[in-house]
Order: structure tokens, then sequence, then C-alpha cells
């Protein structure tokens, strides 16, 4: 029996699997440190069609394609989707992944979308709701600045804590032990995250606002499961950046937690910041998605890594929350990801 | 634990690297007093080909929001803003590239609802407050008018 844990996790008797995965990425991100562990590297950020948003879809459907694909199989085997990316109204995830015609549910949970997407998933699958379900997640560096931010072609000077939005999307089949083809990892466990506000307002420093909540969700996760950081050999943050990782170290340290051996963040890995100029590290849902498809799960697979706490984290901000002058709430979702034997 | 917002606040502060003070003011002396320099030799070569000052004066504006135009369109403007910050920023061809960035991005959405919506996003507020501004002086000097202060 699938069992509830503490307060906010759920511990699975008989995990759900990662079947297969992708990755689909744009030019930026295909020339930083794991440029050659992408399944694909789009050198076009328009990908040939008219504009960003559908650049995006084309990604994130891309993404799926090839992760059902890699685990040979069709899309009629898939029961639901869970999908997101950072637009208003997911506009990327109905014309992207809502295309293959598999019934959905459209998330948002900003950059931590891909954590929110696999904790659905796996609980989907563990309920024997579903044999086999594919999560998905996507961003783009141009639509999320011309979302959030300023048109492209305009000057301005980003401070140092600024992250880049990585062009991407990841995709993963999750699926029932049994049924499953393969197996690359199983989800063992997941803790879901609370809105977490500390009064940060500063749109351009989201790692102090998100660090938070990853330290919310981790210390959660400890207590829920009585467990500490030497339980794991990664705890992967999504897209933190430098601020976020020193406040996030340092949170957790005033708890008596070292995180500073075991601690990664996706968004300091996938950008080289001295030379391709990105500032804190890179961000959005594609970036924890992409990492964790092309690296973090390569890891597992090996058995380098035999056990994760997977933390993407999300700032939950809008244009128009942002502008009547309130704060930026954040979200973190834990999963725990294992190596299969 | 507890976290005080205020002292998380000054605590972000304390571990957010900023940009170097210095280095960023001699780039907007150089990037902006550059752009100032090239507008007075325009102006000067205007005048010495026998154009009246007025007019070399607009001509020269011409060129300049007319560079700033191609050089948005080059994506070479937001770099040398990124350099320079607002001495880049300030001279009209700041203000040139906060018109024609929207444009450029704004196009694929029609040119109604896209580019004429949207064309002042970043202009639009400048516009209108210097419009503001320059009636509460207008005001102002008429007052002062009244009792023979002038300047």
């Amino acid at each position: 029996m699938d069992r509830k844990v503490g307060r906010a996790s759920l511990k699975f008797e008989r995990p759900p699997v990662i079947e297969s995965s992708a990755s689909v990425v744009g030019k930026k991100e295909g020339e930083g440190p794991l440029g050659s562990s992408f399944d694909k590297i789009e050198e076009d950020g328009m990908c040939g069609k008219k504009t960003w948003e559908e650049a995006e879809s084309f990604m994130q459907q891309q993404a799926c394609i090839l992760a059902l694909e890699k685990g040979k199989l069709k899309k009629e085997e898939i029961r639901y989707l869970f999908a997101g990316d950072l637009l208003g109204q997911l506009i990327a995830t109905s014309f992207g992944a809502g295309n293959l015609e598999i019934p959905l549910f459209g998330l948002y949970g900003a950059c931590s979308t891909i954590g929110e997407a696999l904790c659905l998933s796996a609980m989907t699958v563990a309920g024997g709701f579903a044999d086999r379900v594919l999560a998905v997640a996507s961003s783009h560096f141009a639509t999320a600045e011309k979302q959030f931010r300023f048109p492209l072609g305009y000057g301005n000077q980003r401070p140092f804590s600024s992250t880049w939005t990585v062009t991407g999307s990841g995709a993963f089949v999750v699926s029932d032990p049994e049924r499953a083809k393969k197996g690359l990892a199983k989800i063992t466990a997941i803790t879901t995250g609370k809105a977490t506000d500390i009064g940060a307002k500063d749109s351009m420093n989201m790692g102090a606002a998100m660090a938070p909540a990853a330290y919310s969700t981790i210390a959660r996760h400890f207590m829920d499961f009585e467990t500490d950081e030497k339980a794991f050999d990664r705890i992967i943050t999504g897209d933190l950046g430098e601020v976020g990782r020193t406040v996030l170290l340092d949170f957790m340290k005033e708890d008596g937690h070292d995180l500073s051996q075991v601690h990664m963040d996706c968004g300091m890995e996938i950008f080289d910041k001295e030379s391709q100029d990105t500032h804190a590290g890179g961000s959005g849902c594609g970036c924890a998605a992409s990492t964790l498809s092309a690296y973090v799960l390569r890891k597992v697979v090996t058995g380098e890594w035999k056990k994760i706490l997977f933390v993407p984290t999300g700032a939950l901000l809008s244009t128009v929350s942002f502008n009547e002058g309130q704060t930026i709430p954040s979200i973190a979702h834990g999963v725990v990801i294992e190596h299969m034997e | 634990m507890e976290v005080n917002k205020r002292l998380y606040e000054n605590y972000v502060k304390e571990i957010t690297p900023v940009h170097s003070r210095w280095k960023n003011l001699l780039w907007a002396f150089l990037v902006g007093g550059g752009i100032c320099a090239l507008a007075q030799l325009a102006v000067n070569s205007f005048m010495s080909m026998g154009m009246e000052k007025d007019a070399a004066m607009a001509w020269t504006q011409m060129l300049l929001i007319g560079s700033s135009i191609l050089l948005t369109g080059f994506n070479i403007y937001p770099k040398l803003v990124k350099a320079a910050g607002a001495g880049a920023l300030v001279p009209i061809t700041g203000f040139a590239n906060s018109m024609v960035a929207p444009a450029l991005e704004y196009k694929v959405e029609g040119q109604v609802f896209g580019v004429g919506c949207k064309i002042f996003t970043i202009a639009g507020p400048v516009i209108l407050y210097g419009i503001v501004s320059t009636w509460v002086l207008g005001i102002l000097y008429y007052i002062l008018s009244l009792w023979n202060i002038g300047w």
C-alpha cells in the first residue's frame, strides 16, 4: 500500500518508473556545458515558425514525441498528459503538447512545473489510474522576456542577480513498474510544496524569492521522512542561481543541515556564466526539465547517483501582481528519484 | 524557522553581487559623451555644407534616430546599452530604441493591436509625463510672468 507520510509527503510502495525521457533545447543551451547531453538542439530560435510562442510550442511537442520514440511507445499508450509552461493561459502547452490528443491536465507552477507534473504523474500511476502518463514542461527565452520583461531589442542593463530563461523542454514517460517496457529510474516519494512568501519584491532577483520555498520543501521532506541530506547523493534545485543557492545553504545551516556538498542547481549547470553572460544562472520550466532529462537522470541510470531529491522551484509572479505592488510568492515540489538495479 | 521580512531584505542585499559603479559611470560617460560628440560633429559638418543651424540640428536628430533604429534591428544597440546603461538610454538614440524594440517584437500581433497599441509601452510614460511636466512648467511660467519675473 502506498502511504501518506508526515504532512505533505507520499511514499510509493510500488514506485512508478520513468520509462523514457527526452530533452530539446535552443542554440545557447546547446553551446553550454551540458550541450552534448541534450537529445536535440534547435539551432533556430524560431524553429522555422512565425512567432516565438509557436516555436516554444513546437519544442514542447518535439520533446514529447522524442520521449515516446525513445521508449518505443505510441501516443495512444499514454493515458494522461501533465503539461505546463510559463505563458499566460498556458499557450505553449495548448498549441504544443496539447496537439498530441492525449487527455490533458494543464499545470502552472512557474519554473517548478516539471516537479508538479512528475508528482501528479507518479500519484496517478501509483494510484492505479493509469499505466502510463507523460509529464512535460517548457520555456523559451524570447517568450518569457516578452511576457515578463522587455521586448528583445530594448536595451537595458540586467543585474547580476537576474537569470537567463532557458529555451528548452523536457518530457518524461512515467509508468506502472509492471507495465513498463524498461525503467530508467523510479520515483519513490514526493513532497508537495506550499506557496511561500517571504516578502521579496525584486523580480530581477528570483533566486532570493524562491530559495525560501526550496528550503521549506526540503525541510518538510526531512521532517516527514525523518531523514537528512546524508540520505541523498544530490539535492537538486531548478533555477535558484547563485544568490538563491547562497540563501538556501544559509537557511539549511540554521537548521543544522550542511547542503554545500550535496546541493546542485540546474540553472548553474546549464550555462557557463562567464562565457555565456547569463549572470546568476538559467531559469524557466525548461531549465529543470531539460537538465533532469539530459544530465541528472543519466547519472541516476548509471548508478553514479543512487538517490536524489529533485526540487524545482517556481516564482509565482505575474506582471499584474508585480505592478500592483505585490510580493513574489514561490513554490517548490520535491521528487525522490532512485537508481534501479 | 521564522524569518523576519525586513532582515531578509537586508540579508539578500548583502549577498547579491552588483555592477561596479565606477565602471558603469565610466562606460556611461564614454558612450553617452561619444554619441553627443558624434552629434556635434554632424551638426558642424551640416553647417559647413552651408546649412542653417536649425536645419543642421534637425538633420542630426534624424541621423541619430535613424542610426539607432538600424542598430536596434541589427541587435547592436541593446549591447551598447548593456555596457553603457543610461549613457546610451538618455540620448535621443535610446528613445528611438525604446520605440523600435516593441514595434519589432509585437509586429506578429498585427498592425493595430500589435504595433499600434504596443509601440508606446516603454516610451509612452516618458511622453506622457514629459508633456505633463511641460504643462506644469508652462503654468508656472505664466504666473511668474504676471509679476514680471521671467527667465
